[in-house]
């Protein structure tokens, strides 16, 4: 009996908890229990690779560059934005940082990421004053950001380029082992888990933008002019300033994405980073930013990161060959979480 | 009747006189750079027919899609203050489709087209609706609800054809995307033509354009007023998959198959930009269409004056970036407000010298 | 006492309007000043001056003696300038703490422990139902609104301007605000009172200052400026008008007309209680109660705004189906909605697509008016109701609001309804249009139009209708007409009388 009444509270408790989280908090929550649910439906289902920890790691390894533009979108898209200039950014990056080391090792590496800063930055801050100070639609502008680095890109050079620089190849091959993550392979060989530089720097990056946008002013400001721009205003926020900053992040971190790129692929071509502003905004959303504005969270963006690659992963190894079936399941694990997001948000609103 | 009184300032208040700007520049730019540019001339083409030749001819066939396109994207950032950026991916579903009839060798060349056309039609209108439920419906933004099929269209597509992917032979559907025996001008053309009339006499007889405003501006008070936002929003959206259906007919006439991959590559990107470039504003309500077609038509004419003087189709992307931004600066309230200022300042400084 | 906030000669213009034209304003210390004026007057735009919204173009502005510059809401803030808008102007998806402190702390980290331990505080000595923690869009608009001002309570502020506080308020909370007022103004706060409501400027208000189109009239004290006085000066004519209404107020109208329209046990998804309704042939009622009682939820019902749950409505005795504002329409009602900005004007149309929108859609799609016809109806409606407007072809959000309430109203009656709803048609636009609304009404009804006519302010009510429903919790309480219909009536029915005592 007892037991009973105190289930049942337990589970009004629950739902309570639910009501009263913010959007931000509910959508993240989501996020998180799909991604773990699909791994976990994945190492029992599919096994294979998923029971390895590895399998987990090499996704970070590869989605390290998307990581780190998935964060900028999430920064401009919580301030009601959006910029798909960052896949044409990444490239142009890359492309620039490879023409410059070509084969001369003497070249220094600190270059090559003022380079992918600096290109990244100047992307930033054309398109937040463009966007910001003179009004124009964010759309616009950073599809024509988007239209420039790609022209630049094959002014720049057309042929896809192999770095042979010592000093790169040597970080892009740096693996760190994964402390307590080693496994037994197929062959009865004792393996450690790893993770490329570019990880940890990605990780840094989350970490970093986790902290800004919860507990600094400039964090808050983003929010609170994505929620509602006149309000912000009225509530004496800076909201030209907010939102020039939040493009300029968003390029800042573009650049550095090119130059992760750069270290887990370790050359330059004009179809580097081709597609990832549309992935990038997939991820965000995934990760329950609202394209609305003055939704979303970081930790989040790295989930949908995660559950996107797990997605491809699962569909790659259940036997779908043909290419289009990660297209088509992409596309329609998109539409499950919009609904969801849909239905979730409405009913709170009710 | 009133006559209405045209001055500059007048017509400087007017959206439309950013694009009206921009033709005449390029237009005034070939001029100067090789008048040879605007020249029509007789040629033959592969089949031996004596057809027309020259830039102009080309710029119309080609930006034959895009302008199509454009009114139909017109139409949804006008309803639902978004924009579809599936286009593309849906222009290689209705192509897909189109050519899976195509070479159906069941079918006789001429029943073949003409179901082609409508299973293009059809498909179309399916991904519309698709698109315009999750934004009507389901009340996600356009850009996000259509990223849906941006991701996965290209991919139904090959799933359509299944593989197989040949060339047609099929000289009626060829005839679409290329000459019509006797007709010296590209089919194509003739069918923007069209669709462009068709479109001017929807308007001309329905309140579609009423309709789609008032939802556009306000579609709580639009509802109120007895309109229904979730249909109207809806219909957009499918009006736009019309459109791509007929592009998915026209791309694929053109050469007879389908790359999945690079079909339309962009193109949904060029189409917001006709858009925009009319005028229009992309957060929706008032809308030009007139103004959008005109965009359509000045991006590719941008694209063959750069071809012109040499730019490497490559590197095309960052001239179009650039005079797309200088483009949209002078289209921005901002920007405008503080030139007609500084207009006035000026006419107020030479009228006040010459009472002097 | 000393004067906190000094406004001399201000002059401020925009393309082809002179806004505001040398104005003075002078706020001392430890008063309630209330700035009145029909609307298009210059209040908000002297407001917006104030808080550095818009830069003036002349003039200076001075608190406590030396000049300042304001040139953006910051800075007002920043030299204790503090304003509660009448639109909620806080972040909804931001918590009621976070609304409370963002834009002006200086630490560039956040403490959300002390900030959510204050933010209680605050609330807590306010007596304002929110929880710190609280997603701010979860709250009602009262609270919303209270949250704002303890923003700008807690801001230390020597200048606090309330534009239009309390139109989102019902009885007790305006209460709660009006003390909250006098214990500021105790503190020493000057405060600015921008209001409509003639009552609550002289319940809680120390002096008035008057503007008229753009400059000003003059200031004084309450004491000496009576009310017919007061809406003379902002009518800046005398009241004959408002007399002519009185006398032409409808006697009771015949008793046994038919009944028009009919509503039986309907009720909507607002969550009113089921109500019975009906509306004679050439009458004018009314609903009355207090703001949230349900008014507009039961004409919304009516007329299909609202999903409805159970219930019929007849017409002329036959049932007839209403789903959506559509089948009300083509049964002959109009519906002029409470909120004109979100529900009423479509702002970037023309006043011409405006005025014909209601008509247009009736018509039916395939059926578009031509240029002509269109130009016929607006310059028709635009001479008729008086509606000032550059041309047809403004758009509507250019106008005052009382002008786009006439366009909203012309819209409706372009449509010749059998039955018209006006909810709030009065609210927030100028006396002068709101007396002529009120004599159109009458003259409607005349004419054998039936019209129920829902305000705020009962003396409109009582001028103009001949039967009133009261609601109270969002039900019918009771059915007020003839020699009942006054103000101790009504105030008693909403209060419940020992009638009601059911509950």
């Amino acid at each position: 009996m007892e037991n009973k009444t105190s289930n049942t509270n337990f589970f009004k408790k629950f739902t309570n908890k639910i009501g009263s989280m913010t959007e931000t908090n509910l959508l993240l929550t989501i996020t998180i229990t799909v991604f773990v649910l699909m791994y976990l439906g994945a190492m029992l289902f599919l096994q294979g690779g998923f029971l390895t920890p590895q399998n987990f790691f090499q996704m970070l390894n590869e989605n390290a560059t998307l990581i780190v533009l998935a964060c900028g979108l999430s920064v401009v898209m919580i301030t009601g934005g959006i910029d798909i200039s960052v896949g044409g950014v990444t490239g142009l990056v890359t492309m620039c940082s490879a023409v410059y080391l070509g084969e001369d090792s003497s070249k220094s590496m600190w270059v090559v990421l003022l380079i992918a800063l600096g290109i990244g930055l100047a992307f930033g801050v054309v398109q937040g004053l463009l966007v910001a100070y003179l009004d124009i639609q964010p759309f616009i502008v950073t599809l024509a950001g988007m239209f420039f680095a790609k022209g630049m890109t094959t002014i720049v050079s057309t042929k896809p380029t192999d770095i042979k620089h010592e000093g790169l190849m040597a970080l892009k091959d740096t693996k760190i082992v994964v402390p307590g993550m080693s496994y037994v392979n197929s062959h009865d060989i004792r393996l450690d888990s790893y993770v490329e530089i570019g990880v940890l720097i990605a990780l840094f990056v989350v970490l970093v933008l986790f902290v800004v946008l919860r507990w600094t002013k400039l964090g808050r400001s983003f929010y609170a002019v994505g929620g509602n721009s006149q309000s912000a205003l009225m509530l004496g926020i800076n909201v030209k300033r907010t939102k020039f900053l939040s493009h300029v992040l968003c390029g800042l971190l573009a650049g550095l994405g090119g130059f992760l790129f750069l270290l887990h692929a370790g050359s330059g071509s004009p179809s580097n980073g081709g597609g990832y502003e549309m992935n990038a905004i997939a991820s965000s959303i995934i990760g329950g930013t609202m394209l609305t504005g003055g939704v979303g969270n970081i930790i989040g963006t790295l989930f949908g990161v995660t559950s996107l690659s797990t997605i491809k992963t699962i569909v790659a190894s259940a036997g779908l060959q043909d290419g289009w079936w990660t297209g088509i399941t992409v596309g329609f694990m998109l539409c499950l979480f919009l609904v969801i997001q849909s239905i979730v948000v409405g009913r709170k609103k009710k | 009747m009133q006559k209405r009184k045209i001055s500059i300032k007048n017509l400087a208040s007017k959206q439309i006189i950013i694009p009206l700007a921009a033709l005449l520049l390029l237009v005034i730019f070939n001029l100067i750079n090789d008048y040879t540019f605007f020249s029509i001339e007789w040629g033959q083409n592969a089949a031996g027919g004596s057809i027309l030749t020259g830039s102009i001819i080309s710029i119309l066939d080609e930006a034959s899609e895009l302008a199509i396109l454009a009114i139909g994207m017109t139409l949804v950032t006008a309803a639902s203050g978004g924009q579809d950026i599936s286009v593309g991916a849906g222009i290689a579903i209705t192509g897909s489709a189109t050519l899976k009839i195509i070479f159906n060798p069941n079918f006789g060349e001429g029943t073949a087209v003409i179901l082609a056309i409508l299973m293009a039609v059809l498909a179309g209108v399916i991904c519309g609706a698709f698109n315009g439920v999750l934004v009507s419906a389901f009340k996600i933004p356009p850009m996000v609800a259509t990223l849906i099929l941006f991701t996965a269209g290209r991919s139904i597509g090959s799933w359509i054809l299944g593989g197989g992917n040949d060339n047609a032979t099929n000289g009626i559907f060829l005839k679409i995307g290329q000459y019509i025996p006797g007709i010296p001008i590209p089919t194509t053309i003739l069918v923007t033509a069209v669709v462009i009339i068709l479109f001017a006499l929807i308007f001309k007889f329905t309140n579609l354009k009423l309709y789609m405003q008032a939802v556009g501006i306000n579609s709580q008070s639009s509802r109120l007023n007895g309109l229904n936002p979730t249909m109207i929003k809806f219909l957009s959206f499918v009006i736009l998959g019309i459109c791509v259906g007929i592009c998915g007919v026209l791309n694929t006439s053109r050469i007879g198959t389908i790359n999945h991959s690079s079909c339309a590559k962009d193109i949904e990107m060029d189409a917001i930009l006709a858009v925009a470039l009319g005028g229009n504003a992309l957060s929706g309500g008032k809308f030009s269409v007139t103004g959008a077609i005109l965009g359509a038509y000045i991006i590719q004419f941008l694209q063959k004056t750069l071809y012109k003087i040499q730019v490497p189709a490559s590197a095309l992307y960052a001239f179009k970036a650039v005079v797309v931004i200088v483009l949209v600066i002078f289209s921005a309230p901002v920007v405008r407000e503080s030139i007609s200022r500084n207009w006035k300042k000026l006419t107020s400084k030479k009228s006040s010298k010459e009472v002097a | 006492m000393n004067k906190v906030l000094e406004l001399k000669n201000i002059h401020k213009s925009f393309p082809g309007v002179l806004a505001l034209q040398g104005v003075d304003f002078t706020l001392r210390e430890g008063e309630i000043h209330a700035l009145m004026g029909e609307n298009g007057a210059g209040k908000s735009t002297l407001i917006k001056v104030i808080t550095g919204v818009y830069t003036k173009d002349e003039g200076t502005i001075s608190l406590n003696g030396k000049e300042v510059s304001i040139k953006s809401p910051q800075d007002a803030q920043k030299v204790g300038i503090s304003t509660v808008y009448q639109e909620i102007t806080l972040c909804p998806n931001l918590s009621v703490a976070e609304n409370m402190y963002i834009g002006r702390t200086k630490s560039a980290v956040q403490n959300w422990g002390k900030m959510n331990e204050d933010a209680d505080k605050i609330l807590q000595s306010l007596d304002i139902p929110a929880k710190a923690t609280q997603q701010l869009g979860t709250c009602s608009i009262a609270v919303q609104q209270m949250v704002a001002i303890a923003r700008a309570v807690d801001m230390d502020c020597k200048v606090l301007i309330l534009d239009e506080p309390t139109s989102s308020l019902d009885e007790q909370e305006v209460a709660k605000l009006f003390k909250l007022m006098r214990d500021l103004k105790a503190r020493g706060v000057g405060i600015i009172f921008v209001t409509h409501f003639m009552d609550q400027v002289y319940e809680v208000s120390d002096r008035i200052t008057v503007l008229r189109d753009g400059k000003l009239v003059g200031e004084y004290t309450v004491a000496e400026l009576p009310r017919v006085q007061l809406v003379s000066k902002m009518l800046g004519k005398d009241l004959d008008d408002m007399a002519d209404i009185k006398s032409e107020a409808p006697e009771s109208q015949v008793a046994d007309s038919a009944k028009v329209i009919e509503a039986v046990n309907l009720s909507s998804d607002q969550g009113i209680k089921p109500f019975d309704f009906y509306i004679n042939k050439g009458e004018v009622n009314g609903f009355t109660g207090l703001l949230g009682s349900g008014r507009s939820e039961c004409v919304r019902a009516i007329f299909g705004a609202d999903r409805v749950t159970s219930g019929v409505v007849k017409k002329n005795g036959k049932e007839i189906k209403i789903k959506k504002p559509l089948d009300a329409m083509k049964a002959g009602i109009g519906y002029l909605p409470e909120d004109r900005k979100i529900d009423g004007i479509v702002g970037d149309l023309s006043v011409r697509d405006n005025i014909i929108l209601a008509l247009q859609v009736m018509k039916g799609f395939f059926k578009p008016f031509t240029k002509a016809e269109a130009n016929k109806f607006a310059d028709e409606y635009i001479k008729l109701l008086g509606i000032k407007t550059a041309s047809a072809d403004t758009p509507i959000k250019s106008l005052s609001g009382g002008n786009q309430q006439k366009c909203i109203l012309a819209r409706w009656l372009l449509t010749n309804p059998e039955y018209l709803i006006l909810d709030e048609p009065t609210r927030g636009i100028d006396v002068g249009t709101k007396i002529d609304i009120q004599k159109l009404v009458l003259k409607l009804a005349s004419e054998g139009m039936s019209v129920t006519f829902i305000s705020s302010e009962t003396d409109e009510m009582l001028r103009t209708c001949s039967r009133l429903v009261v609601m109270r919790d969002r039900k019918v309480v009771g059915e007020l007409k003839g020699d009942d219909l006054n103000q101790t009536m009504i105030m008693n029915t909403i209060a419940g009388g020992a009638s009601d005592a059911e509950a």
